[in-house]
């Protein structure tokens, strides 16, 4: 006897971007309560975009008429798969196109980084009616492309590899369910192009210390086997940094921080693993970022890969799994 | 074995992490590796060369030491020892980063001001621009924005008061001929590499004097870092069991005063009025009307006047203005109405339109825009970690730097004179479909400063370093064309730039043969 949840779990894939003006456009497929069937692979693009014309200068929010509005544009590959139905491997490769709308500074686009996630339950009890979950994620994200980080704000990411490590909660009842994570996110010196820069000191090298940075995400709202609505609180804080100085330009070692907001919808539809998702999100606190707003939406398909159903088709393959679970 | 295989996974994760985390992010810093100064030739004779405003090595007295048997100096040895008793390991680095050189690191100081000072200040609310005041140094906007041609005029001042400090040291040295403290006394330590000069007045209190005055002038808002940073130097000569407590006063007292002619050359070059008016401003556009061009027009909004358009009167080292006017100024910039114009707007087109990242990556590295060292700084530091491998004397450090920075400095104002009397548009202004991929300057494109400043720089070490001269003229070739592939300049800014920036560093040149250096 299955839970509602684990039913739900089984076929359910969700994905969302957080982008945050000045940094990179990050994979969320990890920081839900959800995951993908042994040996099922879902798969998808998504496409994205977000602006901010106001950002703030360290604490000062201030606009700026020589970049006027700077917006990104994003098209993303993301993949889920099912080692076993505790344990998930995740990819997703974003390609990242940025442009401002005033002055001069040429907008710059490319292959920004590949990020590989491992996704583990190691815990779950059914208490009070519902369904307790505890993961623990893990992750890498490493450049695949040579772009520079050293041209903020219309830079396409910053660089570094980062090392990410999550501690996350989720619990549902019924249909409704309430996700919280804590990420810890190691993030690795940077190279730019040239041997000298300025912080709050000079530095005599074209290697840049990055701070390291933290991440807390709350979620919350109705899942059930066919619609996932859920509004969502992030915050991200960059441990350690500094702030733009007046008038500068910002740096990929500033003190980034962003608190955002966002509701995220998952419909699927009646082609069998075949699901559709959209969402929205606004930065409503910040320091040395743009105060971005943005959509994503994205089309993604469960493939089964069970030897045990090779010679059956796909879509009976899932009826049959749906019968025997339900 | 499922359970084994996640424990690993997850302990591997979770090590990766930490280790990733904790190992890979010391940075060893290119500047904190030089050798300590060790010279080939003493110079000893550095107190005959020519000075620059100085009328003679000895314009000002430096009274008699004390003598080495007297009970006073046996204080100042004591004062050593106690400094010497215990010796910590910040301490230690301390008198080997001070080691390196006092030329070096006073250049390397004004470098860090001149980054943190070069940002252009946000404007009025009414779309006027404040100007930062030398009075007011830290109401905002700071003084000063340490722009480029306010930057290799500091470099200048600073290299030259220097200089002048050091052969007057020199001088005084061979004239009282006082031993270190560590030939007086065998048991005093020394940290550094023995020097076989006279150790009054001290070489490094000298430069240090005269930088800290002159770094105050320069830069008024940071008296407290730059004060703190020359008791640090002294702290570390003593340390080091280089000098007594009145070698260093001596040498400290010498720059100050050497320093104050270099202050009153400063106030009076005219650089002051460099900023221009609204009057001055409206002529620029005016003239170059008159003379059927397209006047530069500021890109930025609200707009901005030109930087420091009346520079190109600033008085010179190396020349003086009716040289400058008759036979440094280049002839004019393609018409904007010619052929060639909009051939060469074509090609800076064509560059950002197939732009490599080898490209973009020279762009960047040369770029020296808002919050760096500028690209006077930047030859600076190209200079500074050449002549760390010269075993060069403090006095040749001083000579070396001065020549660079006097022709640095003129090919400023050569290049301010040609920018403000041509007042040529830059290409993005004649063709919107121009993107720029780094910081675009505000002021006129003809001739290019980096090219310019490069063009001197690499005629300039091409004959300190004779060895290093392709290498010198393949940089500036470089930093030169980083501009077109920037976005920012046109094939004749930067091809005239070099040639103008050349025959700026031949004046340098000719000094340098007359000095009584070589």
């Amino acid at each position: 006897m299955k839970s509602p949840l684990q039913r739900v779990l089984q076929k359910i894939f969700f994905c969302n971007l957080l982008l945050l003006g000045f940094m990179q456009a990050k994979a969320q497929t990890d920081i839900d309560g959800l995951m993908m069937q042994k040996n099922f692979f879902c798969v998808g693009p998504t496409a994205g975009y977000s602006s901010w014309k106001n950002y703030w200068e360290g604490t000062l929010k201030r606009d700026n008429l020589n970049m006027g509005r700077v917006s990104t544009t994003n098209f993303m590959l993301m993949g889920n798969y099912g080692i076993t139905k505790k344990l998930n491997v995740l990819f997703g490769l974003p390609y990242v196109k940025t442009k401002a709308s005033a002055g001069n500074m040429a907008g710059q686009k490319g292959l920004q980084d590949l990020s590989l996630m491992v996704k583990w339950v190691p815990y779950q009890k059914h208490i009070y009616k519902g369904d307790f979950q505890t993961f623990l994620i893990g992750g890498y994200s490493t450049p695949v492309s040579n772009y520079t980080a050293d041209f903020l704000p219309l830079s396409i990411g910053l660089r570094s590899k980062n090392a990410i490590i999550r501690g996350m909660i989720d619990y549902q009842r019924n249909h409704l369910f309430a996700t919280a994570s804590y990420t810890y996110i190691a993030r690795s010196n940077v190279n730019i192009d040239r041997y000298t820069y300025y912080t709050t000191e000079m530095h005599y090298t074209n290697e840049v210390k990055m701070p390291d940075a933290s991440q807390w995400n709350f979620r919350a709202g109705y899942r059930s086997e066919t619609l996932i609505a859920e509004a969502v609180f992030n915050k991200w804080t960059t441990l350690g940094g500094f702030d733009i100085p007046r008038n500068g330009m910002p740096f990929v070692s500033n003190k980034m921080n962003a608190t955002s907001i966002g509701l995220n919808l998952k419909y699927e539809t009646p082609v069998d693993g075949l699901s559709v998702v959209a969402n929205g999100s606004t930065t409503v606190a910040g320091r040395n970022v743009g105060q971005s707003s943005g959509f994503n939406a994205g089309v993604f398909y469960i493939f089964d890969f069970s030897k045990k159903k090779k010679t059956t088709k796909k879509a009976d393959t899932k009826t049959e799994n749906k019968t025997k679970t339900k | 074995m499922k359970k084994i295989f996640l424990a690993i996974i997850v302990t591997g994760l979770i090590a990766g992490s930490a280790m990733f985390n904790s190992c890979s992010k010391k940075i060893d810093e290119q500047n904190m590796s030089y050798p300590m100064i060790n010279p080939t030739r003493t110079d000893a004779n550095a107190g005959t060369w020519k000075p620059i405003l100085l009328t003679a090595a000895n314009e000002f007295p430096v009274a008699a030491p004390i003598a080495t048997t007297s009970p006073d100096y046996i204080i100042q040895l004591n004062e050593i020892k106690s400094f010497q008793n215990n010796i910590t390991p910040d301490e230690r680095k301390l008198v080997e980063y001070w080691g390196a050189g006092a030329v070096l690191r006073w250049n390397e100081i004004m470098r860090e001001l001149v980054a943190l000072h070069n940002l252009p200040p946000y404007q009025n609310a009414d779309g006027t621009y404040p100007i930062p005041s030398a009075n007011n140094p830290l109401a905002y906007p700071t003084f000063p924005f340490a722009n480029p041609p306010y930057a290799a005029r500091a470099y200048a001042y600073l290299s030259a008061a220097q200089y002048d400090a050091c052969i007057s040291a020199y001088f005084y040295k061979q004239q009282f001929n006082r031993a270190a403290p560590f030939t007086v006394d065998a048991t005093i330590q020394t940290l550094l590499p023995k020097s076989t000069l006279p150790s009054y007045p001290s070489e490094d209190a000298v430069v240090m004097g005269a930088s800290v005055e002159m770094l105050k002038l320069l830069f008024p808002g940071d008296q407290d870092y730059i004060n703190q940073r020359a008791e640090e130097h002294k702290k570390a000569r003593l340390i080091a069991g280089a000098n007594v407590r009145s070698d260093l006063d001596a040498g400290e007292a010498l720059g100050k005063a050497i320093a104050a002619k270099f202050i009153a050359r400063a106030r009076g070059d005219r650089a002051g009025t460099a900023v221009g008016n609204s009057t001055i401003w409206a002529k620029l556009k005016s003239d170059c009307v008159a003379r059927g061009e397209t006047p530069w027009l500021s890109q930025e909004t609200p707009e901005r006047p030109p930087m420091l358009p009346v520079f190109g009167a600033v008085k010179t080292f190396l020349f003086d203005s009716l040289t400058m006017v008759t036979s440094i100024r280049p002839g004019p910039p393609p018409s904007t109405s010619s052929q060639k114009f909009k051939d060469e707007t074509e090609e800076i087109y064509q560059i950002t339109k197939n732009l490599t990242r080898e490209q973009l990556r020279i762009a960047d590295f040369w770029a020296d825009g808002a919050r760096t060292y500028t690209p006077p700084g930047h030859w600076n530091y190209i200079a500074a970690t050449d002549f760390a491998q010269q075993n060069f004397s403090e006095a040749r450090w001083a000579r070396n730097m001065a020549l660079l920075n006097m022709s640095l400095m003129d090919a400023a104002v050569v290049c301010w004179d040609a920018k403000n009397f041509y007042y040529n548009p830059r290409p993005m202004q004649v063709d919107p479909r121009i993107k720029t991929g780094i910081g675009l300057p505000n002021f006129p494109a003809y001739i290019s400063g980096h090219s310019t400043f490069s063009g001197a720089a690499a005629t300039v070490l091409g004959y300190i370093i004779p060895g290093r001269a392709q290498a010198y003229t393949d940089m500036a070739k470089e930093a030169s064309v980083s501009r077109m592939y920037g976005a920012i300049h046109f094939r004749s800014d930067c091809e005239v730039g070099i040639t103008t920036g050349n025959k700026v560093g031949s004046y340098a040149i000719a000094r340098g043969h007359i000095d009584g250096a070589e």
